[in-house]
């Protein structure tokens, strides 16, 4: 069992620590326990089990460090890890950028823990596999499908008297479905803390749905489109926004939040007023750790405040340097929404696209954060209200800067990994070919 | 939203995943064990030790098999894995991590009942070794019960005990850490020197020392050696607010230290000006030429959209090979196992089946293979013990084969694996990945200065960029690092905004000309990514530079 309480830790990484002679020494501490199924032809693929811990030692020397670990947690091993990292400290040339190990901090509780999920057995993964399975097979569709659980805890301890604890547990899920003419296909993703929020039956239904309904897709022309973007399919383009909130790059002028002649976008406006992006790891919904690996707290810190940048993230080092406050990155995403459910949205849509999600999104230019990808699992043509018919899928080129500021309308917020983000209407969002793939 | 970043998708993702973990993104380098294949962090001369002897491993190895057996096993494979790595990361004037990681376990497969199970563990003891069979054996009787097709595995050979080892000239790991250092600090330097505002380079070693046994009595020892020397270098212009980056040109190899010598032999005449490495990359000059570069790049031309002749050199065309034709003719993409993560393929069965599917033109010769010298995927024997070889995908432009493993290649009515199944580590189940994907050499004496020479309107690519393609591996749009415009043959200069969209099918059937085999060179990726749990795979395309006709080329430029 690789999951150890708060006392078992601590006690483990203190007498780590007692065996170091450098001038500092860190110690971290972590293990999780996983489980996971994965089905697809209609029939179960591979399942496993894996089980990981592990211990780091980083000391110092002056501006030399240097890192080990270990997977054995006896005295003898502890003891060999921490002089492991002293040698290879020794060899390491001096690191102007090194930062001493920061001293005791004060953090909230976290709530990233479930029991149930923790207490998941082979049976319930098999049960999720059966949800999907079973109803495809009566609706001549193919599902293929993914669950994972995991069970962790993370802590570290140092020289300087600080130390943080933490214990998580996660469930994500993903199903794709298939019709068996290779016509149509729909995708649904879930993920909570708390296992008994999943329902793999009714995710299972809306995959399905969306496969029958994307078949016999009719190609309509590229161009810039009025999208309703589901909330899985805006979610990566905003986290890779959240590349360009990194401080350093920001000031060493190769960011999108590089400002012109020298410095950084902090207080801009670069969005639609409406946009209000913040994470709080003491939300219900999307609870993350109370504290970053570094060792710095996380609290709730606004990004996006009526669409002007509100802060950014400095590294310890950048910090210092540039005389401001550190500041860990965000630990979840949380978007303010609005009221609209995906109807209501539909509804008050003229001409439009409805996007189940956006794959294989990669950079084209850092400068203008533009990216591309496709449309994909289920692609919609939307007209006077009403969903027309579904279409082939598009690639898209655009940027998240772009699409905040066509922004028509939020809707309801939904929790997809592990942040909350609203459906969104878009206008204008730039289509530039068409895909033959299903 | 960080979470995305350790989140799906694939091939940059998994890259970037990596830089986080190895302390050079935003995460905490507290964060690096949790990245399983990369192992544990430990001391410089744990690298050098020998790990334990051969038949100690078949006593344990035997264990398990016997475990298997006596459990109801109708087959069962082991894998006992020693896993070292060296990271060496560098930025500007500063080294910002030296990482040794050492990662030691035993994977177990087995076949109960027709289903497959697999469990590891850390515990490579007799008593560690039979609680994990026991739980492989459980898993497949669990699953047993879902299953409709029970799997058929192609006959191996028993090789008895063999042994196969990586055919490198000098071991990275026996080079002192102050070396590496002195060549990344001298690429730096050089970088800086000629106007580069900032620059990140690093090394990746990696030693894969891996002992097989099956119950079909093989038991192969394997020493396989891998290095990467990663660059990038960024120039700015602060008035204008602009930055250009410019990757590195080398490529990650099979091979030991001696791919950084630099040495002029290892070279190749990239035309326009420019330096191509081959079997031994000169870091420093790359550098100097990449600072130089970077620089131009800051005020070169936006390119004007339209159809192009593309000169596609290499180290670009290897992404572009690795996209569009490596993955589509996987069989187990092909046949839906993974729908539900990378997606299908276009190539399906019924095409092939014609004999008559034009993947490309007549010239087009896509071959797969494990044992090309000094690629990313040269090993003696593949992770469920079959030699491996050479095998043809695509020839004179028609489809004619997938990639298969033991459990799936009998679809294709064939009795013997392609002896392409790997696992990324002792931790993970071994799975069908890509092999090397090569194009075949043009036949006649033709020189990239030549091909040139034979273009009226084009662009010549050079590295790889921005890669997107769909799902079922038809619509792409691709970009590179370096781009120059081709006029009544010859380079005019350098442009800016460069992406080519294409079709697969479309794309190969436009190429009309490969250069000869001395132009001939691998590119390589650490970070091939599919299943889930998600695992990498390294993976080498060689290719000689090659013409494209009439390519439909936009421009990336916005503003905002």
């Amino acid at each position: 069992m690789a999951i150890l309480s708060r006392e078992e830790a601590k006690k483990i990484m203190e007498k780590a620590l007692s065996f170091s002679t450098a001038d500092t020494c860190s110690i971290s501490l972590f293990g999780s326990e996983s489980g996971n199924i994965r089905y697809a032809r209609n029939s179960v693929s591979t399942s496993g089990h894996q089980s990981n811990i592990s211990l780091v030692a980083t000391s110092s020397y002056g501006k030399k460090s240097g890192t080990a670990t270990i997977n054995e947690l006896d005295e003898g091993s502890l003891k060999k890890v921490v002089e492991r990292a002293q040698e290879l400290a020794k060899l390491a040339p001096e690191n102007p950028e090194f930062m001493e190990p920061l001293g005791p901090q004060k953090y909230a509780e976290s709530k990233t823990h479930s029991k149930a999920t923790a207490d998941v057995k082979p049976a319930f993964r098999t049960q999720v596999a059966a949800d999907s399975i079973l109803p495809a097979k009566q609706k001549d569709v193919t599902a293929a499908g993914f669950l994972n659980d995991s069970d962790s805890f993370n802590a570290i301890m140092n020289s300087k008297g600080l130390f943080a604890y933490n214990k998580s547990t996660s469930v994500n899920f993903t199903v794709t479905m298939r019709t068996n003419d290779g016509k149509g296909s729909g995708w649904s993703t879930r993920d909570y803390n708390d296992v008994s929020k999943l329902d793999a039956a009714e995710a299972s239904k809306i995959a399905i749905d969306k496969a029958v309904m994307s078949s016999e897709a009719k190609a309509i022309e590229p161009g810039k489109y009025t999208v309703i973007l589901e909330p899985a399919a805006s979610v990566q383009l905003l986290g890779n926004m959240f590349g360009a909130f990194n401080a350093r790059t920001a000031d060493e002028g190769r960011s999108f939040m590089s400002k012109e002649g020298g410095g950084n976008k902090l207080g801009e406006k670069i969005v639609d007023e409406r946009v209000n992006i913040y994470s709080d790891p003491q939300n219900a919904e999307v609870p993350s750790a109370a504290w970053a690996g570094n060792g710095l707290p996380q609290n709730r810190v606004d990004w996006i405040k009526g669409g002007k940048v509100e802060n950014l993230f400095y590294s310890r080092y950048w910090a210092e340097k540039q005389g401001k406050e550190p500041m860990p990155g965000p630990s979840n995403g949380i978007m303010d929404g609005g009221k609209a459910s995906l109807e209501d949205l539909i509804k008050s849509t003229k001409k439009g696209i409805l996007v189940t999600r956006l794959w294989y999104i990669r950079t084209v230019d850092p400068q203008t954060l533009l990216y591309t990808g496709l449309t994909r699992d289920g692609t919609f043509f939307i007209e006077n209200g009403k969903i027309k018919h579904p279409i082939k899928n598009f690639r898209f080129n655009e940027s998240p800067i772009i699409m905040l500021n066509n922004l028509e309308e939020l809707g309801q917020q939904v929790r997809v990994n592990g942040n909350l983000v609203p459906y969104m209407k878009i206008r204008d969002f730039t289509f530039t070919s068409l895909s033959d793939a299903v | 939203m960080y979470k995305l970043y350790v989140n799906l998708n694939y091939y940059n993702l998994k890259r970037r995943d990596f830089m986080q973990m190895a302390g050079m993104g935003t995460a905490g380098a507290m964060l690096l064990p949790s990245f399983p294949t990369m192992g544990n962090p430990i001391a410089e001369q744990a690298l050098l030790s020998p790990g334990i002897e051969v038949a100690a491993k078949k006593i344990l190895a035997d264990v398990a098999l016997n475990t298997a057996k006596s459990s109801g096993a109708s087959y069962a494979d082991v894998r006992i894995g020693r896993y070292l790595n060296q990271f060496v990361f560098t930025r500007e004037v500063k080294v910002q991590n030296i990482v040794n990681t050492e990662s030691f376990g035993v994977g177990i497969r087995v076949i109960v009942n027709g289903t497959w199970g697999f469990a590891s563990t850390h515990n490579v003891t007799e008593e560690g070794i039979k609680i994990a069979t026991n739980q492989a054996v459980a898993i497949a009787k669990a699953n047993s019960k879902l299953q409709t097709e029970p799997v058929q595995l192609a006959p191996a050979k028993s090789y008895g005990e063999v042994s196969w080892k990586a055919p490198i000239e000098k071991n990275a790991m026996e080079v002192p850490i102050s070396e590496k250092v002195d060549l990344l600090m001298s690429a730096n330097n050089a970088a800086m020197k000629n106007g580069a505002n900032f620059i990140t380079t690093a090394l990746f070693f990696v030693n894969e020392q891996k002992y097989f046994a099956s119950t079909d009595g093989s038991y192969i020892d394997q020493d396989v050696h891998r290095l990467w020397p990663y660059m990038q270098i960024t120039a700015i212009d602060r008035e204008n607010n602009k930055f250009k980056t410019r990757q590195g040109l080398g490529a990650p190899m099979g091979m030991g230290y001696e791919y950084l010598s630099g040495s002029d032999s290892g070279k190749i005449d990239g035309g326009a000006g420019l330096k191509m490495y081959k079997d031994s990359y000169d870091l420093v000059e790359d550098a100097t030429m990449g600072a130089e570069q970077a620089k131009e790049m800051l005020s070169a031309p936006s390119v004007k959209p339209g159809k192009y002749d593309l000169v596609l050199e290499p180290n670009h065309l290897g992404l572009t090979i690795h996209e569009s034709v490596g993955h589509p003719l996987e069989l187990d993409r092909v046949l839906g196992y993974e729908a539900n993560y990378a997606g299908t393929s276009f190539a399906t069965l019924d095409k092939w089946k014609t004999k008559k599917f034009k993947y490309g033109s007549d010239i087009v010769n896509l071959v797969a293979d494990k044992t090309q010298k000094g690629s990313l995927g040269a090993v003696g024997y593949d992770d469920e013990g079959v030699q491996c070889k050479e095998w043809d995908l695509v020839k004179d432009g028609v489809l004619v084969n997938y990639q298969a493993i033991r459990d799936q290649v009998h679809m294709l009515g064939e009795d013997e694996s392609h002896g392409c199944c790997y696992s990324q580590s002792w931790n993970d189940v071994q799975f069908q990945r890509m092999p090397n994907v090569s194009l075949k050499p043009g036949e006649d004496k033709y020189s990239v200065n030549d091909m040139i020479k034979d273009v009226e309107k084009g662009v010549y690519i050079i590295g790889r960029g921005s890669y997107s393609i769909d799902q079922q591996r038809y619509n792409f749009q691709f970009g590179g690092t370096l781009f120059y415009e081709i006029e009544n043959g010859a380079i005019k200069g350098m442009l800016n905004d460069v992406a080519y969209q294409s079709n697969t099918q479309e794309f190969w059937n436009s190429c009309s000309k490969i250069c000869d085999k001395d132009d001939y060179r691998l590119f390589g990726s650490f970070f091939d990514g599919k299943g889930q749990p998600s695992q990498v795979s390294a993976v080498s395309h060689g290719s000689s530079t090659t013409r494209f006709d009439g390519v439909n080329v936009i421009n990336t430029g916005r503003n905002i």
